[in-house]
């Protein structure tokens, strides 16, 4: 076959090598690719292996070892010392590899497109996986911090970076998530308003419906009352009803802006000043930060400690929930109450050091000082980008989300929330199947069930209470390319039209994952649930239902 | 403008322009019209030029050379974080980006992954002999905090008595989650004392202090100065007599040569997993809670729990989070979900699935009967130094405690000179626990061959004898 000569096919192919980034036509016409999961029907550790297979074995010990201590036998005391051997599988090492290679091929995860939405799905770097493997794995947190210099530096510099895109005067890493840095902030206040006798009068913490959950819940934690304010019409309550909210019982404000409706409260530096003026603190969580990086800094509108996601908005891997790290955040008067240890630099030594001395610390809500893997990687994620690209992820999310929206628009079925605010939504969007629901009976669950059959990751719905029915919230990040955004615009369309066209299809999906659509309901059964393989025996024995 | 950032494909002029023709925008300014002018920022991030992943790699690798590590010295520290084999399979699997970067997923999609969840749990369940054990929370100190919390709730007493012998950070921790609460939900830690000759805890002061206020009594096995707790059965009926819970803390890479302490009658056993395929990673933490399968404790939990359930199809397995369990947490009810929960460190538990999976039935016994032999082996070499002795001996798993109060030198100046000869020395005690003398506690595990036991104590001979 001749080859066209190359002044007859370039334009044609170029605009098709452009849209191959996951836009190749689809076997059934559209980019919509057609997907079918690995069945291995693989069974349950538990159930593999046999007797006297090995996936590991040890060395006895040295002669002169056994010469000098006897056996281990003697100094294990006879009321404990146990004999028999636990009921684990023996698989021989190669079976092992193969049994979790098989489970990790029967998970789709984010493989493909993912626009889950509250979580900022971005892309974890191979070579920081690397960078932990060789350097981190073999660090001991309670080593001299001489020998902890390049790590020290690490998050000293991440903290500076963080001071520079939130305002804030000071960081810690020490929380284990988002949620642990809301509780540093609970606790910090109930030793700040202790110092200032002010803990037996102040005894309420604001916040509102559209804030994340772990706010009224580690505010209760530390022993606070919690008002919740009721969504206004434009979702964010409004400034009447916080100011009849706030009062001299009041301890602090605990919200989420943008809230994950993708809803921006304008007023949010009047809310800080009524509550200041009230002699409240006010706590920004900023894990939806992805929406205005370098855009707005919580300090400058007026927080007194802010939050940032190292595991979400910092490119660390997700890990399917975790190993996660919260960076908290806050204005010098709290800084000495920040967790135990603080990274310390003396400029003169050029020596860095943690400082435990720290009488007014709240102490820990962890052990040691940090996830420093993530820490690293965050790090890793700001010098990458620079000013200019983090500016550009916020813009390219917030644009993403909207250019989801216009794809979006006439799916039958579909309608955004909070349809009186006309404004562009920022990085999310709360939609409702709602009206689809009604037509055809088909949930917002179905769909997201249905959605996997595509090879793209089911999405978010919404955070409890659910206020809109059938509830949906993507969130593109800067990470999805346009072709992607279209194609996942165009999966849930021809899935709304399925819904209406057959109906039964979107109710009994997934029809293309390893296993079928599983019963949720029974597990809530204290005679049904199972949470390990020995329970799952003692209720069903083998296979028994 | 755009900057092409490898990690950012619309970080192109024509991806960009024709995403802000689609929206009707004119710019990215437009973008942001929900914020007021007066809310944004307009100064310039004063942060460093970006940098290609060449240089960046060449940059933070070198950084990190700085550090000094537990591969190129020998290190003999734990207390809380442990150098443990990490076996390279653990390494391969939770690095698969299936594991690595997923969000939650859906049962039937992350099919694979929820299985490797619940397969953590079984055969961590039988470790534990238990049935009922929870998705992880962040550290040991965390479990028992929570652990404490769930007495709280099953008594409604509000006093928890543990041992005086407990970690320093474990402590303070768990006190983050008591003296916080007020009112009637303020829980007091009161410490009970442990025996200075084996380092049990003190049975008579616990029957003291053991009350009808009692919540709960938390106890270690090994505790933090490394001691095996012989006395588990009467710590178990001393709480109970008082109707409170028992919570044990347990290593459970112990636990083929020691008993479950569920087996010696704790009601709730909480720990920390990083032992089990997890490198220390500068202070990786992980925790468990687990009890028995009743459901006055399973609603207690604060985590969310994943069970094994069937699908559509017949004779086939699926693997779900428990749907009102999860309305129960701090993500359904908010402030009166029990305690809080959120992104923990799932992808870890998959590593310790797999590494319960290599060592299997067998493997825990070899391994854990390994270790108290070269323990035992350093600490009886230590001990043979003039001025040394080692406290609290009669039997421990993997740590004990080195006295120099005797010797001419400081426990300090001892770890200095380990040092200088690349030994990380054990972590020092005294402040924390003055009456053990001036002491360090030291790790000694399945990675320490006899050699590397001799060539401490030949070290710690020098300085000590010099
Ligand atoms: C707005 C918001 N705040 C807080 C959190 C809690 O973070 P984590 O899951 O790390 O505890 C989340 C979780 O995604 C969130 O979306």
């Amino acid at each position: 076959m001749s080859t066209p000569s190359t002044d007859e096919r370039p334009r044609d192919d170029e605009a098709e090598r452009a849209t191959n980034e996951g836009a190749r036509e689809g076997r059934r016409g559209g980019t919509v690719r057609e997907y079918h999961a690995k069945v291995w029907d693989e069974p349950s550790i538990m159930e593999m292996g046999a007797a006297g297979r090995r996936g590991i074995t040890f060395p006895e010990a040295e002669s002169a070892v056994r010469d000098t201590v006897g056996s281990a036998a003697d100094y294990l005391p006879d009321a404990v010392a146990r004999e028999d051997d636990p009921a684990l599988p023996e698989v021989a090492e190669p079976f092992v590899v193969r049994h979790y290679l098989h489970l990790a091929q029967e998970t789709l995860g984010f493989t493909n497109i993912s626009m889950w939405g509250t979580c900022t799905m971005k892309y974890a770097p191979t070579m920081n996986e690397q960078l932990e493997k060789r350097h981190l794995s073999n660090l001991h947190p309670r080593q001299d911090d001489d020998t902890l210099q390049g790590m020290l530096e690490i998050a000293h510099e991440l903290d500076g970076y963080l001071q520079e895109l939130s305002g804030m005067d000071r960081f810690s890493f020490q929380p284990a998530s988002g949620t642990q840095s809301a509780f540093v902030f609970t606790s910090l206040l109930r030793k700040y308003l202790e110092d200032r006798g002010e803990l037996d009068q102040r005894t309420e913490i604001v916040t509102t419906l559209y804030s994340h959950a772990c706010l009224p819940a580690t505010a209760d934690v530390a022993g606070f009352d919690v008002v919740t304010l009721q969504p206004g019409e434009n979702s964010y309550p409004s400034t009447e009803a916080l100011e009849a909210a706030v009062s001299e019982k009041t301890a602090a404000l605990m919200i989420v802006n943008p809230n994950d409706l993708g809803v921006y409260n304008p007023n949010v530096d009047e809310w800080v000043d009524i509550v200041h003026d009230a002699g409240g603190l006010c706590f920004y969580d900023q894990a939806n930060f992805n929406s205005t990086m370098g855009i707005s800094r919580a300090r400058d509108v007026g927080f007194d400690a802010s939050h940032y996601m190292l595991h979400k908005t910092f490119g660390n891997p997700k890990g399917g929930l975790g190993p996660a790290a919260g960076a908290f955040g806050c204005r010098e008067e709290l800084v000495e109450y920040l967790p135990t240890p603080l990274v310390e630099y003396d400029e003169a030594d050029d020596h860095y050091s943690l400082d435990y001395d720290r009488p007014n610390s709240v102490g820990k809500v962890r052990e040691f000082w940090g996830n420093l893997p993530l820490v690293m990687k965050a790090y890793v994620w700001v010098r990458s980008m620079g000013a200019e690209g983090i500016v550009e992820a916020s813009n390219l999310s917030v644009l993403g989300n909207n250019y989801l929206e216009t794809l979006l628009e006439d799916v039958p079925g579909l309608a955004k929330t909070v349809e009186n605010v006309t404004q562009r939504r920022m990085e999310m969007t709360r939609y409702s199947w709602g009206e689809l629901f009604e037509d055809t009976g088909v949930s917002t669950v179905d769909i997201r069930r249905r959605l996997t059959d595509f090879g793209i990751d089911a999405y978010w719905m919404s955070h409890d209470p659910w206020t809109y029915d059938e509830p949906f919230t993507p969130e593109p990040g800067e990470m999805h390319s346009k072709e992607n955004i279209e194609t996942y615009a165009e999966a849930l369309r021809r899935i709304a039209e399925e819904a209406y066209d057959d109906p039964e299809r979107v109710k009994t999906a997934p029809h293309n994952q390893s296993i079928d659509r599983v019963d949720e309901e029974r597990i809530d059964d204290p005679d049904q649930w199972a949470m390990t393989w020995r329970a799952y025996q003692r209720k069903f024995g083998d296979h028994e239902d | 403008m755009a900057t092409h950032h490898p990690h950012m494909p619309n970080a192109t002029e024509e991806a960009t322009s024709a995403m802000l023709s689609a929206v009707g925008a004119s710019d990215v300014e437009e973008l942001y019209e929900q914020i007021p002018e007066r809310l944004r920022f307009r100064g310039e991030l004063g942060l460093p030029e970006p940098m290609t992943e060449i240089e960046l790699q060449q940059h933070v690798g070198g950084l990190l050379e700085r550090n000094e590590t537990c591969e190129s010295n020998l290190n003999f520290k734990g207390a809380g974080c442990w150098q443990h084999y990490v076996p390279p399979v653990c390494d391969e699997i939770i690095e698969r980006r299936e594991f690595l970067t997923s969000e939650w997923g859906s049962p039937e999609s992350d099919k694979g992954r929820n299985q490797a969840w619940f397969e953590f749990c079984s055969q961590l369940g039988e470790l534990l002999e238990l049935d009922a054990v929870g998705l992880p929370v962040y550290s040991w100190g965390n479990a028992a905090g929570f652990a404490m919390r769930m007495a709280h709730r099953l008594t409604g007493r509000t006093e928890v008595l543990v041992p005086e012998s407990i970690s320093p950070e474990r402590q303070s921790v768990m006190e983050n989650y008591s003296r916080l609460s007020s009112g009637e939900r303020r829980l007091t830690i009161e410490t009970v004392a442990f025996d200075p000759e084996t380092g049990e805890l003190d049975l008579d002061d616990l029957r003291e202090r053991c009350s009808s206020s009692t919540a709960a009594v938390y106890y270690e096995s090994p505790s933090y100065l490394g001691t095996i707790e012989s006395g588990a059965e009467t710590i178990a009926d001393v709480a109970h007599e008082a109707g409170a819970e028992c919570i044990a803390g347990v290593d459970p890479i112990t636990l083929g040569v020691l008993d479950s302490p569920a087996t010696h009658g704790a009601d709730i056993v909480v720990g920390t997993t990083q032992p089990l395929g997890i490198h220390m990673n500068g202070g990786a933490c992980s925790g468990f809670i687990a009890s028995r399968d009743e459901e006055e404790y399973v609603v207690e939990y604060p985590t969310l729990l994943l069970s094994v359930t069937n699908t559509a199809t017949e004779g086939e397995l699926g693997y779900a989070f428990m749907p009102e369990q999860l309305h129960r947490s701090s993500y359904g009810l908010r402030e009166d979900g029990n305690d809080y929960t959120g992104t923990s460190v799932y992808l870890w538990t998959i590593a310790n699935a797999v590494y319960m999976s290599l060592l299997g039935k067998h493997g825990f016994r070899e391994l854990g009967e390994l270790v108290v032999e070269r323990s035992h082996y350093a600490a009886q070499r230590l001990s043979a130094i003039d001025g040394v002795e080692v406290r609290l001996s009669p039997s421990f798993f993997k740590e004990f405690v080195v006295d120099f109060e005797d010797a001419p030198v400081s426990a300090s100046e001892v770890n200095d000179h380990l040092k200088a000869e690349g030994i990380f020395g054990g972590v020092l005690l005294g402040e924390e626990f003055p009456t053990l003398g001036d002491a360090a506690l030291y790790c000694v595990t399945e990675v320490h061959t006899q050699a590397d036991v001799d060539r401490l104590v030949d070290a710690v001979t020098e300085v000590v004898e010099a």
